[in-house]
């Protein structure tokens, strides 16, 4: 931890932290406005031959909240690898 | 041999097992009696062995299976510790009765993870305890918030561990016909086994193993229904269509004069036997007996499928006004309690790294996502059996899955009119988890199906109570005794302490699942809420801002947990309201409370001494070998690193 200056504890923060609220609001708006209040809406229009509002509820948000976590893992690892975080074990 | 090859032929021999046992079955007419004794001895051996050989007294292994799970295999053991007996016998159900309102717990208890991901599971591991109330002691200072964190660990899971154990008690009475308390020991077996052995190493390994079994089972019977009557084994993709075509036979049948004729009946029946009440004279037992029937009377007579001019049928109704809001606050209760069951947490501890750590929780969630991305296909498939090969068939030639699964109790077929045909207000539900059990035989799948299914939920139920018990024992052994009470105590003595503490545990819920308490199963669902209001903002908090300090912590997850408790049983037991919303979502008021306390109480008080800040600062960055600088790629690899 000594080796990352201020300066890089700063940016890597504020990387991660921008990261994770990007996240949030996709998952907010996913769960809570696509699947939730729009879904009523949303299903008058049909994917798969499944009404869209209850797709998104049921295997939609589900297969979002997948992806996210993925990406988060794989950005943060790779970010740890730009400065050099390299952990034993 | 790698891990990979083990759990591979462990996975082809469980196969292999399958089917001769099949062959059996077919040849020598293998009873089904039999079938349930041979998938339960086998698996109950499988963990019972692989607790022998994980078993351990080597503190780190025995508390976080020597940090050394790679990425995948705690995925697996997490989505196990997680999916327990309600989420594989009883959300598919749930859904197929509920509809769209049912989603909240599909959606709740994925993308808690997601919280989890981002605000908990890597920091968690960055700072590498034992247990959820180390960190808390270590970050609030002190035994206070330690003790808080240990009362609410082990409320949450302890009634958790009991739906558990009750879980395997049914399932062991229904399959095997063996009593349902001698049941409930038998599993206790399993559990014990392999947590007193070995601790968290020997249950890491063994709930791979259940994870491998409990995913089969329940995708087994639902692709081969899904390739029988729509030639596409993957029901995930066929299931939009069944959903439309239930939908316009909703519409019918709810149109449908007999069925009109069938609901006023049931009507009359409930009206009489409130009748009945009214007049009293009567002992409490008719009382109770008429109460029932009236409720059975009134679900049958107002549960159309569709309302009379309705265009959607309600299964495919998205909830409004009062509905929405619980349906939004019920998901946000199930994911902020996912984010913060300490049985769950603890998992993250036990990955080699912190980006291993990241990456488990991905694969956590994929593993989890597999089932219940699934379980909305089964409801479906429940629904379009019954509406298109129950209803409208003649009462004395019934399928073969009704007539095989009626005398379990769990659905009745009563011809209400008597017209000699079978109508949809003539299908009784009793409980819902006929939807995943009789899944085999409404498929026409040989009864050895069944018996894998029986494995799967077993395996379900004791994943979960063995995480369940781990971190309760764990609770009262090492943070309460050897953090609080005697910090001197020896090694061997806590192991020692744990062990005890595990069989002590073990037998305490068994004996309390024995008694068959009926709120038990609604109180698991409040575990959510109150893990939610209690750990989620007190670890976040901790987490993510420095200036969060003792007593804010303290007498936020005080406040948090008082607002919850006070808002589940004034609702359930009192008639308090607030917005109309459902005792479940409790969460949704003292999660809320929880934060805004902590923030405020620790802006009133003195900031936390440096040291604890600057364990927050060394939480956010892991371990780092040396800066790479001028690479803005990061391709080149650091020297010296180690």
């Amino acid at each position: 931890m000594a080796d990352l200056t201020e300066v890089q504890k700063n940016s890597y923060w504020r990387y991660n932290v921008t990261l994770t609220t990007v996240l949030l609001i996709i998952w907010f708006v996913v769960t809570y406005l696509i699947s939730g209040l729009w879904a009523g809406w949303l299903n008058q229009f049909s994917f798969l031959g499944f009404p869209l509002g209850y797709y998104m509820a049921a295997q939609g948000s589900l297969a979002i909240f997948v992806i996210e976590i993925a990406v988060y893992a794989y950005l943060m690892n790779k970010l740890d690898l730009k400065y050099g975080i390299l952990e034993e074990g | 041999m790698s891990l990979a090859k083990i759990f591979g032929l462990y996975t082809i021999s469980f196969l292999g097992v399958t089917v001769l046992i099949g062959i059996a079955e077919q040849l020598f007419g293998l009873s089904a009696q039999w079938i349930g004794w041979i998938f339960m001895g086998l698996s109950l051996g499988i963990y019972v062995v692989i607790g022998i050989i994980t078993r351990t007294s080597n503190p780190d292994q025995y508390y976080v299976a020597g940090r050394g799970v790679p990425a995948v295999y705690n995925g697996m053991a997490t989505g196990s510790d997680w999916m327990s007996a309600a989420s594989f016998i009883s959300m598919a159900g749930a859904l197929s009765a509920q509809g769209f309102a049912g989603l909240a717990y599909v959606m709740g208890w994925t993308g808690g993870y997601l919280l989890l991901a981002v605000f908990l599971g890597p920091y968690l591991r960055q700072f590498g305890a034992y247990t959820i109330p180390d960190f808390l002691g270590a970050r609030y200072g002190g035994n206070f918030a330690r003790i808080i964190g240990v009362v609410a660990a082990i409320t949450c899971s302890f009634t958790y561990l009991i739906a558990q154990v009750t879980g395997v008690g049914l399932i062991v009475a229904r399959f095997i016909g063996i009593d349902y308390n001698v049941g409930v020991f038998v599993g206790l077996i399993g559990v014990l086994f392999c947590s007193v052995l070995g601790g968290m190493k020997s249950v890491t390994w063994t709930q791979v193993a259940q994870y491998i079994i409990l995913i089969v089972s329940y995708l087994v019977p639902v692709v081969y229904l899904s390739y029988q009557l729509f030639g596409i084994p993957v029901p995930e993709l066929i299931y939009g269509r069944v959903l439309q075509t239930n939908n316009a036979k909703a519409i019918e049948i709810t149109r449908d004069a007999k069925e009109k004729e069938t609901r006023a009946l049931w009507k009359k029946d409930a009206d009489d036997a409130n009748a009945k009440i009214k007049m009293g004279n009567l002992t409490d037992t008719e009382v109770e007996k008429l109460r029932a029937a009236a409720k059975t009377a009134t679900q049958q007579a107002t549960a159309p499928a569709a309302s009379d001019d309705a265009k959607v049928g309600r299964y495919l109704t998205v909830p409004s006004g009062v509905g929405m809001w619980n349906f939004l606050a019920l998901t946000f209760c199930l994911m902020v309690g996912t984010a913060g069951l300490p049985h769950i947490l603890t998992r993250y501890y036990t990955t080699p790294s912190v980006r291993e750590a990241r990456t488990s929780v991905a694969w956590s969630l994929f593993f989890i996502f597999l089932l219940y991305f699934t379980a909305p296909a089964y409801a479906a498939f429940a629904r379009f059996v019954i509406y298109a090969k129950l209803v409208g068939t003649q009462i004395a030639d019934l399928p073969r899955w009704v007539t095989l699964w009626q005398p379990a109790g769990l659905f009745d077929v009563i011809d209400k009119n008597g017209d000699g045909i079978v109508q949809w207000a003539d299908f009784v539900v009793k409980s819902t988890d006929f939807v995943v059990l009789s899944m085999p035989e409404v498929a026409g799948l040989p009864f050895v199906i069944t018996g894998l299914v029986m494995a799967g939920g077993l395996a379900a139920a004791l994943s979960t109570a063995d995480g369940l018990l781990l971190t309760i024992a764990n609770a009262f052994s090492h943070d309460l005794y050897y953090n609080v009470i005697d910090p001197t105590a020896s090694l061997t003595k806590r192991l020692t302490i744990t062990k005890i503490l595990l069989v002590v545990t073990a037998l305490v819920a068994a004996w309390v699942a024995t008694f068959r308490i009926a709120i038990i199963v609604e109180l698991v669902a409040w575990a959510f809420s109150l893990a939610g209001a209690s750990f989620f903002p007190a670890l976040v908090m901790g987490i993510w801002w420095k200036r969060a300090n003792k007593t804010g912590a303290c007498v936020g997850m005080i406040a948090g947990l008082a607002v919850t408790a006070y808002y589940m049983i004034g609702s359930r037991f009192y008639g308090v309201s607030w917005f109309g919303t459902q005792t479940i979502a409790s969460a949704v008021f003292g999660l809320p409370v929880g934060l805004i306390t902590i923030w405020i109480v620790s802006l009133l008080t003195e900031a936390p001494p440096l040291q604890v800040q600057e364990l927050v600062a060394s939480v956010r960055y892991p371990k780092s070998g040396q800066a790479v600088t001028g690479d803005p790629l990061g391709r080149t690899s650091p020297a010296g690193a180690h």
